[in-house]
């Protein structure tokens, strides 16, 4: 596990190095470019993905010769919770992004029974960073070869005493993962693998590592969708979560999902989710709406 | 008075060579096009290989679908801020010929390519990785309007996408 970590830590460094010089270079760099849902949407975690994983995409509508960005506002249903994602983010170059998210986890007359009050929301603040370290998973379509990029999440939760007593061991944490994407044009279809090593619990709102398990954890994360058309496209995704805490079970995630390219800029999705278990409370199974801004 | 029209008699023949020469010349420039340095002309110039079958040529309407998708692609690649730059010197009688010829041929269709490679077609043009996702995003409304299905529109496109390493940048390396 360590040397995963290791190994993605300096795949991060050794591909910001990469980037440096296109920086230097980029000459008339100029403001999107990109072609309809080739950024991708704004996952939970803010950053450019699906809607549960993280893709190897660059957020953002820019191409190699500028900058881009993305705002996403996502709202989850579930029966005994809800969710908020309000998220940001600078694509460079189309080599590298960096998103900063707020989300919030509203635990709503649940919160109650769970001992914690009526309407007790756990927040947390993630900053990501994700670099492009070869493939071009739009136009490749003579090669196998995906496009890869490695990228990290640093997750700051502000309820360090609750998390702390339902077995957390820490309310911070880092995420460092390698996304694989590739679109066979030939055939219409997105296809995503991501390998995720976390202690994050529930996407780290119930903190990170636990009395079960403190560790990092080597998690998957797979993404398929078939594109409609240019602008609509229709898939499922599956996301493994690491299962740390003593006091309930964590479960997998699924959702299936529709995303559609409004304009140029805007994207919306929707989509059925199945979070499993969260806190006890069981079959936490809504809906996902998000609504997002690429320039 | 005789050195003068010696004169004008030399200049009378050299100026009927000079017209000779033009027509010999002009036979193998098709009309209305300007003419060119020498290349080798190939079917391997189109840098791709075609599709197996008829099903994408017929997809795209034959010959007459794809004379419109080109007519219609290149006169937004001419009005598009974006585009029209590049597009500023072309020789557009050639350009819309060799286009046709290269989609005709590369979907399966009763053609050859008469074109130039794409490295050296593009060559100095400084096209940038948006302006190519411009031209794509022409094509794409060029196909919408012919009535393209998508399936075979995105068919299409992943035939001509790995063309981009070749036409873009070119002047940076």
């Amino acid at each position: 596990m360590k040397l995963l970590i290791l190994a993605a830590k300096s795949m991060v460094a050794a591909a910001a190095m990469l980037a440096l010089p296109g920086l230097a270079s980029a000459h008339e760099w100029a403001w999107g470019g990109k072609l309809d849902l080739t950024r991708g949407v704004a996952n939970v975690e803010g950053a450019g993905g699906g809607g549960l994983a993280t893709w190897a995409l660059i957020t953002g509508n820019e191409t190699t010769d500028g900058v881009g960005g993305e705002l996403s506002a996502t709202y989850v249903s579930l029966p005994d919770y809800t969710a908020r994602v309000f998220g940001g983010g600078v694509g460079l170059f189309d080599r590298a992004e960096i998103t900063v998210a707020e989300a919030s986890f509203d635990t709503g007359a649940t919160g109650a029974k769970l001992g914690l009050g009526k309407g007790f929301t756990f927040d947390q603040t993630i900053v990501g960073a994700k670099v492009r370290l070869f493939g071009d998973a739009v136009y490749d379509q003579d090669r196998w070869l995906p496009q890869v990029s490695a990228g990290a999440q640093y997750k700051v939760n502000d309820q360090r005493t609750i998390v702390r007593a339902v077995g957390a061991d820490d309310s911070q944490g880092v995420d460092y993962y390698v996304a694989a994407t590739k679109i066979l044009l030939d055939q219409s279809l997105v296809l995503d693998a991501t390998v995720r090593a976390t202690r994050a619990n529930q996407f780290g709102f119930l903190g990170f590592g636990g009395d079960k398990n403190g560790g990092y954890t080597a998690q998957f994360e797979g993404s398929a969708a078939y594109l409609l058309t240019s602008k609509l496209a229709l898939g499922g995704e599956y996301r493994s979560k690491p299962d740390n805490l003593g006091f309930a079970r964590e479960d997998a995630a699924f959702d299936l999902f529709a995303a559609y390219a409004v304009t140029h800029a805007v994207s919306v999705t929707a989509a059925y989710v199945d979070l499993g278990d969260i806190a006890t409370f069981r079959k936490q199974r809504g809906v996902y709406l998000s609504l997002q801004a690429g320039f | 008075m005789k050195t003068p029209s010696l004169l004008i008699g030399a200049l009378l023949i050299g100026a009927l060579i000079a017209l000779v020469t033009a027509a010999d010349a002009g036979a193998q420039v098709p009309p209305g096009e300007q003419p060119v340095k020498p290349y080798v002309q190939s079917d391997a110039n189109a840098a791709a290989e075609p599709f197996a079958g008829d099903h994408m040529f017929k997809a795209l309407h034959g010959l007459a679908g794809i004379d419109r998708i080109v007519t219609r692609m290149m006169d937004e690649n001419r009005n598009d801020p974006r585009t029209a730059d590049i597009f500023r010197a072309a020789d557009f009688v050639r350009l819309h010929r060799t286009l046709v010829e290269q989609f005709c041929y590369l979907t399966g269709g009763p053609c050859h390519y008469s074109g130039m490679g794409m490295k050296e077609a593009h060559e100095h043009m400084g096209v940038q990785a948006k302006d190519f996702d411009a031209l794509v995003e022409h094509l794409e409304h060029a196909m919408d309007k012919e009535g393209v299905p998508f399936r075979d529109q995105a068919k299409l496109l992943a035939k001509f996408a790995p063309m981009k390493r070749i036409i873009v940048d070119q002047d940076r390396n």
